[in-house]
């Protein structure tokens, strides 16, 4: 036993790195090459028979993205009750797809979510929009996934981060263009099972450490293991006070504003196209509804642990770093100064670390910290960055090596698990939506399979390239993915299932107004392009910030889809009779072209 | 579709479902978890406020139920209505 203990410290965080890995590639690839696609319907929607249990746990994988893996739960300890609105905002939006969505897109039964817009509305423009819409939302949403990937293969395997990314596009390339749905659905339920894994023991063993709980959602609403007597976040609470902060269970965002990004978050995820496809890929609508259970209840074992995880990192950061001598600071704490996600600067020269509210340094031109200015403003000399909560903390909880490996293994699970499936909607959106109905309708099945491959090869390397080059405004794009996804599909959708009488001019309207204002909300509120300086948060329309703006492009996409439709004609009695049919279960059939 | 009363009547039950489930669905997420927060706050279970438990993990747990419940009701509705297969 001793000598076993001895050879696992013994390997090392590097190697066990490699090696975890290295193993779970592996598998990624043998499982690709086993379940290659050999027709389109196997490409789109792996064949059609994917049973709800494994369409489940792949729809998990696709959702958790590198930032739920890596960033939810530091965003969460700094944001303490705020953090909120991304907790039920990214879980609440699977009942909404539960019962309003998944089961009557799953018996229209056909492969893409345009095809959805373009037949309900009967109308070439109306599927343009969507295509336009669907390929936006995507490709902003993978450009951060490859950088995920690279930011874990450099940080933990001290490689640079556009090797990284490069090694990442080169696995997802190749099971995305061997397997396309099919590989893409196989290889997501290994993937979840690598990053659940990889999130729940460090959590358990910290839960354990600190409350002596191994229920880390029981753990952080425990007494201290202490025996002080404490709740762990009474005592986060003090702390959190004491250093200028607000309280950790309160929060410091206005209501409305917690109410409009909520829902925001909830009606985008609803909307997503990568996220509503996977429930074309089940045989039957009952599967269809069973699958999207079986998704939430697997996505909300990981986002009921985060903000225990939160918690425990952010009393555990402030007692080992607040007011200790610089000097002695423990071993993590230089690491992941080198890669800039911790930066001290000792301003009043005590030796001390002082972490306190308020920014330790000015922002440059490009919106980011400027590390050479100190803020002279504030006495903070502490600038930790969101991701080390979850990157950091087997460190900080002193856990063994392999844990601090499996982590990387679990970050790169998310990351590449979330690229594929976008990856698919964007070249099934290019090959099915715009060759095959648009540019080429008389393509061959085999052509139209070639197509979607060299769609899929080109979408990695366009997602490489702003992995490698990420504009500055990706950070900002990613929350307007949700916003246009709210304030476009959504609405559509909705009224084409639940409003037989919504017609094209209704849809279309609504989805342009939808868009064009969002868009314009966010260019001037957030990348601020329409002014020379951001403008202040005391302008928002009715103190709502860019990111719950998706509610309101959503309401008004309604209003206008609903108004223009009064004054237009019904629908042709063929596609009302479409409305009918996808209100009724049985008889769903497969997918078809 | 000769019988054009058994589809509209199986949408109406589908419809009265899905409203109550979704009131459900607003009450703890926006209800519990935001609107009536501060109240809830005063009362605590363990080491959590209760709002605060609503926001960042009771509403979660009810939202994963709220799907299963569907799925239930869902079948027995198509059984009812021989749509189920």
């Amino acid at each position: 036993m001793m000598n076993n203990a001895l050879l696992i410290e013994a390997i090392g965080v590097q190697n066990w790195t490699y090696i975890l890995v290295g193993l779970t590639f592996t598998l990624y690839i043998g499982i690709a090459i086993w379940s290659r696609a050999g027709s389109t319907k196997d490409f789109y929607v792996a064949g059609g028979g994917v049973s709800p249990l494994a369409n489940g746990m792949a729809t998990a994988a696709d959702w958790m993205s590198a930032a739920s893996f890596i960033s939810m739960a530091g965003i969460i300890s700094f944001a303490g009750y705020d953090g909120a609105v991304y907790l039920m905002g990214w879980t609440g939006g699977y009942v909404l797809l539960a019962l309003l969505l998944a089961p009557y897109l799953r018996k229209f039964g056909k492969f893409t979510v345009p095809d959805f817009i373009g037949d309900r509305y009967y109308s070439k423009i109306a599927r343009i929009v969507a295509v336009f819409c669907a390929l936006l939302v995507s490709f902003t949403y993978v450009a951060g996934q490859m950088r995920g990937v690279g930011l874990v293969f450099s940080r933990f395997l001290e490689v640079d981060i556009n090797t990284g990314v490069i090694i990442g596009m080169i696995i997802v390339l190749f099971y995305a263009v061997l397997g396309g749905m099919k590989g893409i659905t196989y290889t997501q339920v290994a993937q979840y099972c690598v990053l659940i894994f990889a999130f729940m023991v460090p959590a358990i063993f910290i839960s354990i450490q600190m409350t002596g709980n191994p229920i880390p959602q029981l753990g952080f609403g425990s007494e201290l293991a202490d025996g002080s007597g404490t709740y762990l976040l009474d005592k986060l609470d003090g702390l959190s006070t004491e250093l200028g902060f607000s309280e950790y269970t309160e929060g410091s965002k206005s209501l409305i504003d917690v109410f409009a990004i909520t829902l925001a978050l909830m009606v985008g995820t609803a909307g997503l196209p990568h996220v509503i496809v996977r429930f074309f890929t089940v045989k039957r609508v009952k599967d269809a509804r069973k699958s999207a259970g079986i998704a939430l209840l697997l996505i909300v074992i990981l986002y009921t642990t985060a903000p225990a995880v939160a918690v425990f990192a952010r009393t555990n950061m402030i007692e080992t770093v607040s007011n200790q001598p610089y000097a002695n600071v423990p071993e993590w704490f230089k690491k992941w100064e080198t890669t800039k996600l911790v930066v001290f600067n000792d301003k009043n020269d005590d030796g001390l670390v002082t972490y306190l509210s308020g920014d330790a340094f000015l922002k440059g031109d490009d919106g980011k910290f400027d590390f050479s200015k100190p803020n002279p403003n504030t006495e903070n000399e502490l600038y930790i960055d969101n991701d080390i909560m979850v990157l950091a903390n087997p460190e900080i909880a002193q856990l063994p090596n392999w844990v601090i490996a499996l982590v990387a293994a679990g970050a790169l699970a998310a990351a590449l698990s979330t690229a594929a499936g976008l990856l698919l909607v964007i070249s099934s959106s290019v090959s099915h939506d715009l060759i095959k109905k648009m540019i080429n309708p008389k393509i061959s099945e085999k052509g139209e399979l070639v197509a979607a491959r060299l769609s899929a090869v080109v979408a990695v390397c366009v997602a490489g390239y702003f992995g490698i080059n990420p504009p500055g405004f990706v950070a900002a794009t990613v929350a307007l993915a949700f916003g246009l996804a709210a304030a476009s599909f959504f609405p559509a959708i909705i009224l084409g299932i639940f409003y037989k009488r919504m017609n094209k001019e209704g849809a279309i309207a609504g989805m342009v107004v939808g868009i064009t204002a969002m868009l314009l909300y966010m260019i001037k509120y957030k990348l601020g392009w329409f002014d020379d300086v951001l403008p202040d948060k005391s302008e928002w329309w009715f103190g709502i910030s860019p990111e719950g703006f998706g509610t309101v492009a959503m309401v008004l996409n309604f209003i206008v889809s609903i108004t223009i439709m009064k004054f237009t004609k019904a629908p042709p009695k063929e596609v009302q009779e479409i409305v009918e049919n996808i209100r009724i279960p049985s008889g769903a059939g497969e997918a078809t072209h | 579709m000769i019988n054009q009363e058994k589809p509209k009547a199986y949408w109406k039950e589908n419809i009265r479902i899905v409203l109550i489930l979704l009131a459900i669905w607003f009450l703890v997420s926006f209800g519990a978890g935001i609107i009536f927060k501060e109240a809830l706050n005063e009362v605590k279970i363990g080491g959590f406020k209760l709002g605060f438990w609503f926001a960042q993990q009771g509403s979660m747990y009810v939202f994963v139920v709220l799907i299963f419940v569907y799925v239930r009701l869902m079948n027995k509705l198509d059984k009812k209505y021989g749509y189920d297969e």
